[in-house]
């Protein structure tokens, strides 16, 4: 891991009333890696991440995105900037999918931005000049690529709420790829997912990692994903960071144990 | 088991009675009768036990007859657009065939055209409308104030600066658009309830301003005297003014009121095909994807780069540029407008239509329209029934069909080959 961090989270706090969901916090992550955030419910490990993506505007702090072509502050972008400018894609604890279109189809809506330059914002689409089928045509193929990466191409034309569970939360993260990210960040992708599905996500992840050379972010509980593919380990309590390192060193960390266990009781020690 | 089926449909059936009879007692109970000397109260309780009698019976025999049919063999509606996707193109283009033959059917006289041309607006306001509420998901019930804004438009450049339809037509439709994109603004933020309320206030506004600007749009009284709309310069009058030809004239025919009629039809069909042509066009394209996605999750568009603020502008603007199209056609086939012809229930019916029709279906607002709109006016035979006749149809259409008559939506983009569909 020699390459500069992508994401430099500093100072960040987020308050709502006089609770402090995210206290002070400041870690980074770096492309072609995967970095997890843990930590018990309520830890605030959402809330960063609504931060990351611009969903909330944090009262302090700064969130640097280290791009080829320069550093983007995301704090001072709209959360639809980050996801287009920044191209930081996310995915959701519950899944947010466009239920009653199908699954093709949110996959072409996550191409949006490039598909309205080729329309010339809808003249030529309208008109039906060939550029902008030519530009349809290459959305479809990206979209073919991803569904065939999820193993979901037999059912491209159904309509993405009636898949079943796990197959919403893979073509969730084909969305996001489908936006051509630098960073996705995954909101508990393997909620839900039994052991087999687990799996299949990590071979997943590890690929698009290891392909496309973006950085990953995920929150995520269950443990045989994170302690299995992450490179890096966050470990957030009541808003702050407790302990971070790799994922060897967090399994004996004595903070990180405490967190989720409890203190040991005094008569019984 | 028989015996227990038997009871529960009695029960059933004695249930509704009741249901019934307390229904019909204040309603047909009663009735005031006028005689010479006095206004005396009459009682009819035969007519409250006939009504408690049939329903009883009804439901009772209907409990029967349920019970009868074996699980499996329950007759479900099917769903038509859905099994057949092919017949729904047939079914527009015969649809739009039949539009286009009808006013030279030996039936269609001339108050059958002038029906055919009011449903027609209709069918134009509510693909107009879907844009807004079957694509968009946003609950707009104001949309009359496009029309309105078209019609008045219209009005007011022909009677003061003297300019043809044809050149106001896309003024009135830009018009109408603008104003879609100011109501926009301050909704932005508001959805579902919050947002009906706030465009239904913005309706009541456009009307009160209309009916309050007295120097300006001729308030309660109306714009009267709008020119009729002429084709290529050929006018629709018995005499044409000075260095003008009328339609009679140039084509050799007889003078006959009959003309104007056919030509205003033709042209609301004209405008109402191109809606629906732009609609379906647009639905593949981004912006009518981002539409379509802005309804099911608008967080879910954020995270994905779209900015919600243009879907709902472009939409709200779209929908009310084809508003403003349909209000100028309303003004110059009447002649005469007035605030009247733009309030709330306008905006209910045409609302009703896009509900009716099932949400974002092309085809489904024609249906819908030709029952709401057409309907009523066939039933006029029906006199004091006519409104009875109407809501007794929403209601069996609504058991039936609770999503709208075509609710079924087929996918604007299919993989092909790639995968079997």
């Amino acid at each position: 891991m020699s390459t500069a961090p992508l994401l430099e989270v500093e100072h960040v706090t987020m308050r709502f009333g006089g609770l402090f969901a995210v206290n002070d916090l400041s870690f980074t992550a770096r492309a072609k890696s995967i970095t997890a955030v843990i930590g018990p419910n309520g830890a605030g490990k959402t809330t960063l991440f609504n931060c990351i993506t611009g969903f909330y505007k944090p009262q302090v702090g700064r969130m640097t995105l280290n791009h080829a072509d320069g550093p983007v502050l995301l704090e001072r972008l709209d959360d639809y900037d980050i996801a287009a400018q920044a191209k930081v894609a996310r995915t959701f604890q519950n899944i947010r999918l466009f239920a009653r279109m199908s699954v093709l189809e949110n996959l072409i809506v996550a191409q949006h931005h490039t598909l309205m330059r080729a329309s010339a914002f809808s003249l030529a689409g309208l008109l039906g000049l060939a550029r902008y089928s030519k530009a349809e045509k290459l959305a479809v193929d990206k979209a073919r690529h991803w569904l065939d990466r999820v193993g979901l191409l037999d059912l491209a034309d159904e309509d993405a709420g009636s898949l079943p569970y796990g197959s919403q939360r893979r073509l969730e993260i084909a969305r996001a790829m489908c936006t051509d990210p630098v960073l996705l960040c995954l909101d508990e992708p393997a909620a839900g997912l039994n052991p087999k599905e687990s799996l299949e996500l990590n071979t997943l992840l590890t690929g698009i990692r290891d392909e496309m050379g973006i950085g990953l972010l995920l929150i995520e509980h269950d443990m045989s994903v994170v302690m299995g593919i992450s490179d890096w380990v966050v470990v957030l309590d009541y808003g702050s960071k407790i302990a971070e390192g790799t994922p060897a060193e967090i399994r004996d960390d004595p903070a990180v144990i405490r967190a989720y266990l409890g203190e040991p009781d005094e008569a019984e020690a | 088991m028989a015996g227990a089926a038997l009871k529960a449909a009695l029960k059933d059936g004695i249930l509704g009675a009741v249901v019934a009879a307390a229904l019909a007692l204040p309603m047909l109970g009663f009735r005031l009768v006028d005689s010479a000397s006095a206004l005396t109260l009459a009682t009819r309780f035969d007519w409250v036990a006939w009504a408690a009698a049939i329903v009883g019976l009804g439901r009772f025999a209907l409990c029967l007859l349920r019970q009868s049919v074996p699980a499996d063999r329950v007759p479900m509606m099917p769903d038509l657009g859905a099994r057949f996707p092919k017949a729904r193109l047939m079914v527009g283009w015969a649809l739009a065939g039949f539009a286009l033959v009808l006013p030279f059917l030996p039936f269609a006289d001339r108050s059958l055209v002038d029906k055919a041309t009011m449903v027609l607006i209709y069918v134009m306001l509510g693909w107009g409308l879907n844009i807004v509420v079957g694509l968009a998901g946003l609950l707009d019930l104001g949309f009359v104030a496009f029309y309105a804004v078209g019609a008045y438009s219209y009005a007011l450049l022909a009677t003061k600066l003297d300019l043809s339809f044809w050149l106001c037509l896309p003024m009135a439709g830009l018009f109408a658009a603008s104003f879609g994109i100011l109501l926009g603004f301050p909704v932005l933020r508001l959805r579902g309830d919050y947002l009906a309320i706030v465009t239904l206030g913005f309706g009541e506004i456009i009307r009160v301003i209309l009916q309050n600007w007295v120097d300006f749009t001729n308030g309660p009284n109306g714009i009267s005297g709008i020119p009729r709309p002429t084709l290529f310069g050929l006018q629709f009058t018995a005499n044409a003014p000075e260095g003008k030809t009328t339609f009679a004239d140039y084509f050799g025919l007889d003078f006959s009121g009959e003309h104007r009629v056919i030509f205003l039809y033709f042209v609301i069909l004209a405008l109402a095909l191109l809606t629906n042509l732009f609609t379906l066009r647009i639905r593949r394209l981004p912006i009518g994807r981002a539409w379509e996605a802005l309804r099911e999750d608008e967080i879910a568009c954020r995270s994905l780069g779209l900015n919600p603020t243009m879907i709902k502008l472009s939409a709200f603007a779209t929908g009310a540029m084809f508003a403003g199209f349909a209000g100028s056609f309303f003004a110059t086939r009447q002649g005469f407008i007035s605030p009247e012809s733009f309030t709330f229930i306008e905006s209910a019916v045409i609302l009703a239509i896009v509900v009716l029709g099932g949400m974002g279906s092309q085809i489904g607002v024609v249906l819908a329209a030709l029952l709401l709109v057409g309907l009523p006016e066939w039933f006029r035979e029906l006199q004091q029934y006519r409104m009875l006749a109407f809501g007794g149809t929403m209601v069996l259409i609504m058991l039936w069909k609770p999503s709208g008559l075509l609710s079924h939506r087929a996918p604007t983009i299919r993989l092909g080959k790639g995968a079997p569909s």
